[in-house]
């Protein structure tokens, strides 16, 4: 919980990662890149005094995590949302185990999502039926660009996609969390394009799918999208961040999401570990419109307690304190009597 | 005869990062430039090792042929540095092996298709600036009322021109008559659409602006020094007087 002007937040992390990219981890280069890839978004966008060492980004473990999300950061509940990167980590990038067993012991603060890809066809959709016992899974995290043998990314409205959605509807796993990368067959076009998701989202219309980062770098396509889909939810994840390095573009990017979607489908979350959520919390907590941009309306107490942790819990069913809800709004008559 | 640096800086000038909607030689991407007698080595650099690599091969392969086709250039070598598909995209650019013989079963056709998706981008972008810029200076112009806009209508500067630049390059129409606000084949929308047809336009300039942001960001952070080579990106401008159509 965080509390600002006699306001009190509850607050959902609502993608956070339990990563190990230490170089015993990595399987080659690519691992070397990606990590150092992170590494320069986290020094890009930081305050200085938020910044890591190296050596600390490479690994955090779970003590670290645990202090920086809850006896730091102000979080009340925080989601996995893993990503296995098997092609670059020889034990995958998401330490599933150690996060999973983390979880166990805090149910109350942690929920394990965990991953899946179409291309394991069969034995992965197996494998899934399996998973979701185990985990009790809720949610999934998908990487559409993972790199699969001579693959270097599929599509959501592949066929193997259907079928492992559709055992998604019918194991209870309803919020589909998407990461969309730059690698994807053919090249021929936009890789970042997000046009399977309005194709799933039509027909899976009882799953929610959730665009980490709101589609950036294609926040448009991902706005005009989710317009028309009311099942689609923006996830904040790398956005965030812009709020200190460039805060009249991140302006932009919670306006429009806030006039192409609605306070109700707008998830907060750190991306942990490339970022902490401390500051992250205070700042938007103190984050306002600049008054110039008068194409948007102000953001209200309201919204930010929705965007913190409101909109994830409910999508989550995770409890919240009655005295951090929102006050159940009035039906209109009886506002008009 | 030979080439000279400025000759061969001032061709991989025209080559244009489809994403951000700049030359890669404003956006720091060359890393060095070398000419000696005909021949001509350049090495980019990318923000980070995992760029797409559709676009990372366009800017390569168009900085080769712009080199390749000045007077003087008897063998351009142009090489990709630190990026995850270096190797494969520097063999295909050396063998001038074109898209498909450098991708192989990943690429089908071109990237025709592609090119075409991100000029219509930023010429919507273009659009927004330009009519944005309009309604900031004039508080009585509504939003529908930017349906009746031509181009004769935009004050002189850079952002018309960009505009005009980009309307060029889809083959649209850059007569004084000729109405702003448009879809991708120079269409104007019927008028009640002109208002959600302008806050689609803006997001999606707000997209390319932010991307162009980060990005030159995380080259500067990616390779220390490298922002001394980045010409600054055209800042929001709303200037308090423009030109009307009785000027």
């Amino acid at each position: 919980m965080y509390s600002k002007d006699g306001e009190n937040y509850f607050i959902v992390d609502a993608h956070i990662a339990l990563w190990d990219a230490r170089p015993e981890n990595q399987r080659n280069i690519h691992g070397k890149q990606f990590i150092d890839c992170f590494y320069d978004y986290h020094r890009n966008l930081s305050p200085e005094s938020e910044l890591w060492t190296y050596e600390e980004y490479l690994y955090q473990g779970g003590e670290r995590l645990m202090k920086d999300l809850f006896t730091d950061g102000y979080v009340d509940h925080a989601i996995f949302q893993p990503a296995h990167l098997g092609a670059f980590y020889r034990n995958g990038f998401g330490q599933t185990e150690e996060a999973f067993a983390l979880a166990r012991r805090h149910p109350d603060k942690l929920t394990y999502n965990h991953c899946w890809d179409p291309r394991h066809e069969q034995a992965g959709l197996d494998q899934l039926r399996r998973d979701a016992e185990r985990f009790g899974l809720k949610g999934v995290k998908l990487y559409t660009a993972e790199w699969q043998g001579d693959s270097r990314g599929y599509k959501l409205d592949d066929p193997w996609s259907y079928r492992y959605l559709e055992a998604c509807q019918e194991l209870g796993i309803r919020n589909i969390h998407i990461h969309k990368g730059p690698t994807i067959r053919p090249l021929d076009r936009d890789a970042f394009d997000v046009a399977d998701i309005d194709k799933v989202a039509t027909d899976f219309t009882d799953l929610n799918f959730v665009v980490e980062h709101c589609g950036l770098p294609r926040l448009e396509d991902f706005c005009w999208i989710a317009t028309q889909e009311p099942n689609v939810h923006a996830g904040l994840a790398v956005a965030m961040p812009f709020i200190h390095t460039r805060p009249r573009y991140f302006a932009q990017i919670i306006g429009e999401l806030l006039y192409w979607l609605d306070e109700n489908r707008i998830q907060f979350s750190s991306d942990y570990a490339l970022w902490t959520p401390r500051w992250l919390v205070e700042a938007f907590v103190d984050f306002q419109i600049p008054e110039d941009m008068t194409e948007y309306a102000p953001l209200t107490v309201a919204q930010k307690k929705k965007i913190l942790g409101l909109n994830a819990a409910a999508m989550y069913d995770l409890p919240v304190p009655e005295q951090l809800r929102l006050p159940r709004e009035e039906p209109q008559a009886a506002a008009v009597a | 005869m030979m080439v000279t640096e400025e000759q061969a800086r001032a061709a991989l000038h025209t080559v244009v990062d489809p994403e951000l909607d700049e030359p890669i030689t404003d956006l720091g991407f060359v890393r060095s430039l070398a000419v000696d007698g005909t021949r001509v080595t350049v090495h980019l650099r990318l923000p980070t090792s995992f760029c797409a690599p559709n676009f990372a091969y366009l800017m390569a392969s168009d900085a080769k042929d712009a080199l390749a086709a000045l007077p003087g250039v008897s063998t351009a070598v142009v090489r990709l540095d630190d990026h995850h598909d270096s190797d494969l995209i520097n063999r295909g650019l050396a063998e001038d092996a074109g898209y498909r013989g450098t991708f192989g079963g990943e690429a089908e056709q071109d990237l025709d298709e592609l090119r075409l998706t991100f000029r219509r981008k930023a010429h919507t972008a273009a659009m927004e600036r330009a009519l944005t810029q309009l309604l900031r200076a004039d508080p009585e112009l509504s939003e529908e009322d930017l349906h009746d806009v031509t181009l004769a209508d935009l004050a002189e500067g850079p952002g018309t021109e960009g505009l005009l630049r980009r309307r060029a390059a889809l083959g649209l129409g850059t007569g004084p008559e000729e109405p702003v606000l448009v879809d991708d084949h120079g269409r104007p929308y019927p008028r009640e659409e002109v208002p959600l047809r302008l806050r689609f336009a803006r997001s999606i300039r707000i997209s390319i602006d932010g991307n162009a942001h980060f990005c030159r960001g995380l080259l500067r952070t990616r390779y220390p020094g490298s922002g001394e080579d980045q010409a600054p990106r055209a800042p929001e401008q709303f200037p308090t007087t423009v030109r009307t159509k009785a000027s």
